[in-house]
């Protein structure tokens, strides 16, 4: 809210010049009267913000602290001792479901590009190619992550065949990866046709074929107006890691549970609550930096 | 100007209004529950069939589902049949209640341990007591002293164990929350980390498909898996107890309830009058020793 020197406030001569003469502007008594103003209400308004928080959060503690559950309550879901127990194995844990989401997520990038591109092939050779990416979007989509993971998991390795792992960390990885690029694959195919046709048709007329067209015209501009959901996915991918526990692996999650089993203490779900909501926050941050950073991109000589 | 003012200080102190309004018409109403059961203590505060139980005149038992062979038959809690159900039907005779009177109640196994008010007066699931879990919920004294045991495939390595040291090197699986996962954790201390399962029903299958050379359940569950769902599995032994005292499966009331005395006083005449090794006799007689791994 600086005054910067901007006008010479209707200078008669019209004289532009760096000269000497002209006096450095002083800002009117009405301007220098308005700032004053405009600082004086974006103060009242940081305090009544304040005031309101804190007699939310005072509101809200009491009514917490004063049920009649609450010292129970406090000792079983959120006790120290506990929480100091907890901590180191579901880092230990969650080791397992920071790998599973990079490979993962890698995977399941590739595999959704392919099946969106397979879906938006044109011509009528390729037709067998789109249903079947249709069919697996379909019903990839629909089946519930949980069962895909049962059956992946627990049904592969029944059928003892030779040279398939039965690591169920690998095999509840590729359930994830299935399911998963099921989603991506949507999301770049809706970007792939939110790009309008005349981009296609501008590129073909520039001598581009079709799959340089896609290449080089398509795709750059889908993925970037994809990127807010696409990390999405992601953030949603990796709190999914933690069911691969169905098969025996110990994730945060698991670590957590094998304590709460044994003590019947609730405090270990809240560590791994926290920690997965603290893996979480990075990546929120960077989506709303690189949505940010396209916007201005795209809105270049500033937001109107 | 001043217009615009007196409207955000009027919203600001009407909405400060409201929330403290909310406050206290959430505010906590004193639990009258706790107050107007009396305190068991004594044989005359169990009268027979006049408990300050949840449902007036009706014993409310709990347990989860599936309900596991040779504990239950058939996933039916209320035919009487099956080992806990048995000793659930006993405990009510003892307190005065006819078969007739119980009601069964479907409550998940972690369920059963969350604060907050109970719905049942008693929860029967082969829940071992330990120092640690009695701060969170009420134990009637045991009722059945429980050995782990370790289950392999016939044809595995891990069948050939003789000792605790020949299993360090096996891949060995249990379900979460059980005191089975505590013994692989705390006395066979593998050097591959354990696989923990939501339910035995995984920890079954992951045996039959090779995820695990062995799991570890319980004698009588281990009995019955070998001889009825994984038969090509064996018992490879047991373990002696962790302690000096014998793991028990107690009944599981609230924290605090005034049942516990009751049910426990019942419990120990069932045992007393022998009434507990009759009924272990007639579900768990199966369960003949296994070799005890050092």
């Amino acid at each position: 809210m600086t005054v910067v020197k901007e006008e010479s406030g209707g200078d008669p001569e019209g004289d532009s010049g760096e000269g000497e003469a002209r006096e450095a502007y002083v800002p009117s008594p009405r301007r220098i009267e308005r700032e004053r103003y405009k600082r004086a209400r974006a103060r009242r308004a940081t305090a009544i913000a304040a005031l309101s928080t804190l007699v939310t959060g005072v509101v809200l503690y009491l009514v917490v602290v004063n049920a009649p559950g609450w010292p129970r309550t406090k000792e079983t879901f959120f006790s120290a001792q506990y929480a100091r127990e907890a901590f180191p194995k579901v880092l230990e844990g969650l080791w397992l479901n920071v790998r599973l989401l990079l490979v993962c997520g890698a995977a399941v990038l590739v595999l959704g590009m392919l099946i969106a591109v397979a879906r938006t092939l044109r011509g009528p050779v390729f037709f067998p190619l789109r249903a079947l990416a249709a069919a697996y979007t379909d019903f990839f989509r629909g089946l519930p992550l949980i069962i895909n993971l049962m059956i992946v998991v627990l049904g592969v390795p029944a059928l003892r065949l030779q040279g398939i792992t039965v690591d169920p960390v690998l095999l509840g990885g590729t359930a994830l990866t299935l399911t998963y690029s099921a989603y991506v694959a949507e999301v770049f195919r809706a970007g792939i046709e939110s790009v309008h046709p005349s981009q296609r048709a501008a590129a073909r007329s520039l001598g581009l074929n079709n799959r340089q067209a896609l290449r080089y015209v398509v795709l750059p501009q889908a993925v970037r107006r994809q990127v807010p959901p696409l990390l999405n996915d992601l953030v949603s991918l990796q709190k999914d890691t933690g069911l691969v526990s169905i098969g025996g692996a110990v994730d945060a999650v698991r670590a957590a549970d094998i304590i709460v089993g044994r003590s019947l203490n609730y405090t270990p779900y809240i560590v791994a609550g926290l920690v997965f909501v603290a893996l979480t926050i990075p990546m929120t941050r960077f989506t709303d930096w690189v949505t940010a950073r396209m916007d201005r991109r795209q809105a270049q000589g500033g937001n109107i | 100007m001043h217009l615009a003012q007196r409207a955000l200080r009027r919203a600001a102190s009407t909405a400060t209004v409201a929330l403290l309004a909310v406050a206290v018409g959430c505010a906590p109403q004193p639990e009258e529950k706790a107050s107007d059961k009396p305190s068991g203590s004594g044989a005359e505060a169990c009268a027979k069939g006049e408990l300050s139980t949840e449902v007036s005149g009706k014993l409310t038992i709990a347990t989860d589902e599936p309900a596991y062979e040779p504990w239950f038959k058939d996933d039916k809690p209320a035919n009487g049949e099956g080992f806990e159900s048995a000793v659930a039907y006993a405990v009510a005779k003892q307190l005065g209640y006819d078969k007739s009177d119980v009601v069964w109640q479907t409550v998940p196994f972690n369920k059963a341990f969350a604060p907050g008010e109970k719905t049942f007066d008693f929860d029967i699931n082969q829940v071992s007591i330990s120092d640690e879990r009695k701060k969170a919920v009420d134990f009637s004294s045991g009722y059945y002293d429980v050995r782990q045991a370790v289950i392999a495939l016939k044809d595995s390595k891990a069948a050939k164990a003789k000792s605790i040291a020949d299993l360090k090197g096996v891949k060995l699986g249990a379900q979460v929350g059980t005191t089975s996962l505590n013994y692989i954790n705390d006395v066979v201390k593998p050097t591959e980390e354990p696989a923990a399962y939501a339910k035995n029903d995984q920890a079954k299958s992951a045996l039959k498909n090779g995820q695990v050379d062995a799991i570890v359940v319980d004698l009588p569950t281990a009995f019955y898996i070998t001889a009825a769902e994984v038969t090509d599995a064996r018992i490879v032994g047991q373990f002696e107890n962790q302690g000096a005292a014998p793991e028990q499966f107690g009944l599981v009331l609230d924290k605090g309830s005034a049942l516990t005395s009751c049910v426990t006083d019942a419990v120990d005449a069932l045992r007393e009058d022998g009434t507990l090794a009759a009924v272990e006799k007639q579900w768990l007689s199966d369960a003949v020793d296994a070799p005890v791994l050092k």
